[in-house]
């Protein structure tokens, strides 16, 4: 028996797995740190008037009302305008032409484009949109965060119509439902909860996005709901106050940090339940 | 069949009618269903085809007053309008190979963990707090980057690696003084947190895909966990292992928000790790809004072509690798 074989692949063993609790408690901790950094000052900050006044001018203080609502108003947009676009390709994909060349090329490009950089998007629409228009929008800011939906719904849209068992859809075309309201009627209430998840998941992407507003919705310390102007937006007022020398202006941006985390953290966890659920049903 | 049997039994002829008008509104209705949804999915290629065509025709004032030189020029200087791109990609590539450093054996480690050591309650939560690192938006990186890790590193990191290795003769230059905080090193570190979920996750799947009886059985003739790791699981994942590092590379190199604060902003390449230097995005996004003349927009818009051509081939390679694993997976 070779026992100094045997101790130095034990050894080697021990140490790797070391390694590997080392590795997750590595990981993780950096989440503790930054969600704890991340309460500390963003509570310290919090009070009503973050939510009742406008952003203040340097050396002052002030709420972010006005870019609450900015963000809220172009998330809301973006999604009424790249969630039924996103949902109708992802049909085609699953639906329609499951095999052929176009799905299998659009599924491609598609993965691509969900991780592809969004300050691209931005200087995208910029050049379609900003430049033609000659000025600055808040239309132009949606539009780009839109261009961030389409491929999140396109993805989740075509998985969950994958999972549809296909028993469900002979079922319907056998009491006569002609294919399109077997897939309004039939497959898009199977696939419900997994449609409404990439909708949340897409939502709480383009929440935290900063890149593609930089230079297309740009910012506006005023409260202004106006579409074809400059609107503010949450992401924007932080990277903007953040880079500020001022100590008021550096608060908000902490306290707008933690209603964006919270936001996003809500989304992604409702989603998780929504898809858990329909695993166990 | 039906259509015989129901005028047998003598249904009057307005029924009839009114049937085949049903069956010709739902035949349209079908019709008209299926080209939508066909129409949505080419929208798909037409974002793409504008992105592309977009970026290179805002880029073109750019491209033919510099040309090549373009790609290899150092210098970027609004006031005389001479642009050079090879700053911005420099710190680019650079960040996102110090990000990958850390996170590719780091993030291995923990797929290692999460699918052969971890008891099974802890699993889901502990790959749900994973993903949720993956879900905070990257700005809040940035933020966090720039008040609390930029001078934690300054005080306590950056000091002791210019002492330590002031005496070896590479790193001595990789890591020469003044420790400012922010710049190329802490960039690359904060790269190196947001990427490793990413890479986490994708391995961690992967991992999960090995079939039962390969690890069983190397188990079985008495290997060690790491041997099983080792010779077992990482040869069977090849594919998808460096298909999501290349995921993850993809979302490094692109990355904006986080890189933007923590960088520094400063156009020229240095030796040392720790000065400032700037990225490709964190350069537009910094200038975009500022920069004054065509050719100044025109040079931000070239650098934004750059970034998507690298992103894209890397993306691109990387999804490949993921298909091609499916494929075997599946056959």
């Amino acid at each position: 028996m070779d026992t100094a074989l045997y101790s130095k692949r034990r050894r080697r063993n021990v140490i790797t797995m070391a390694l590997a609790y080392g590795a997750t408690g590595f990981g993780l901790s950096w989440l503790v740190l930054i969600l704890a950094v991340l309460l500390w000052e963003g509570f310290s900050g919090l009070s009503l008037s973050v939510f009742t006044e406008m952003t203040p001018p340097p050396g002052s203080a002030g709420g972010l009302l006005n870019p609450i609502v900015g963000s809220l108003v172009m998330t809301i947009i973006a999604v009424l305008i790249g969630t039924p676009l996103g949902i109708l390709a992802g049909t085609y994909m699953a639906e329609y032409g499951r095999y052929d060349k176009l799905t299998m090329v659009v599924r491609f490009i598609n993965d691509i484009l969900l991780s592809a950089p969004s300050i691209v998007v931005g200087l995208f629409v910029y050049e379609v949109m900003v430049a033609q228009m000659g000025h600055f929008s808040g239309w132009a800011g949606a539009v780009s965060l839109a261009v961030i939906v389409v491929p999140v719904v396109v993805r989740t849209t075509e998985d969950m119509l994958t999972l549809v068992p296909d028993t469900l859809r002979e079922a319907a075309a056998s009491i006569g439902l002609p294919r399109s309201l077997m897939i309004q009627r039939v497959a898009y209430r199977a696939a419900r909860a997994g449609m409404i998840t990439g909708v949340l998941l897409a939502v709480a992407r383009i929440s935290g996005e900063t890149a593609p507003l930089l230079f297309t919705a740009l910012n506006n310390q005023f409260w202004s709901l106006n579409l074809n102007a400059p609107v503010s937006s949450l992401p924007v007022v932080i990277f903007q106050f953040a880079l500020s020398p001022y100590k008021d202006w550096q608060k908000l941006a902490w306290t707008g940090a933690l209603i964006i985390t919270m936001a996003v953290l809500a989304l992604s966890i409702v989603a998780r339940i929504l898809t858990a659920q329909r695993k166990t049903s | 069949m039906v259509d015989v049997a129901l005028q047998g039994t003598g249904i009057s002829t307005a029924a009839q009618v009114d049937r085949a008008k049903v069956l010709q509104r739902l035949r349209l209705s079908d019709v008209a269903f299926r080209h939508l949804t066909r129409a949505a999915a080419a929208t798909v290629l037409v974002i793409l085809g504008g992105i592309i065509i977009s970026l290179v025709w805002g880029s073109l004032p750019a491209l033919r007053a510099f040309g090549f030189s373009f790609l290899y020029e150092e210098v970027w200087n609004p006031v005389t309008e001479k642009f050079g791109a090879i700053a911005p990609i420099y710190g680019t590539i650079v960040t996102s190979l110090i990000a990958m450093l850390i996170a590719v054996p780091v993030g291995l480690f923990i797929a290692l963990f999460l699918t052969e050591l971890c008891p099974m309650w802890l699993r889901r939560p502990i790959g749900i707090a994973i993903e949720l690192l993956a879900g905070i938006p990257s700005i809040i990186y940035g933020i966090w980057g720039l008040f609390v890790f930029a001078p934690f590193l300054q005080q306590h990191v950056q000091p002791f690696l210019i002492t330590v290795f002031g005496e070896i003769p590479i790193l001595s230059t990789l890591f020469a003084g003044p420790p400012y905080g922010i710049g190329v090193f802490t960039a690359g570190l904060i790269l190196a947190i947001m990427v490793l979920p990413f890479i986490t996750s994708i391995s961690r799947d992967v991992f999960d895909a090995v079939p039962p009886v390969l690890k069983e059985a190397a188990y079985g003739l008495g290997c060690t966990t790491w041997e099983v790791a080792r010779y077992v699981v990482l040869p069977y994942t090849r594919v998808g292992v460096i298909g999501g590092v290349m995921l993850g590379l993809g979302r490094a190199l692109g990355e904006t928000m986080a890189v933007t604060f923590v960088i520094g902003n400063a156009h020229r390449i240095s030796s040392s790790l720790l000065a400032p230097g700037t990225t490709i995005s964190a350069t537009i996004a910094n200038e975009f809004t500022e920069a004054v003349g065509d050719l100044y927009t025109s040079a931000l818009i070239a650098l934004g072509l750059i970034l998507f051509i690298i992103t894209f081939i890397v993306l691109a390679i990387a999804r490949l690798m993921l298909l091609r694993l499916n494929a075997r997976i599946g056959g």
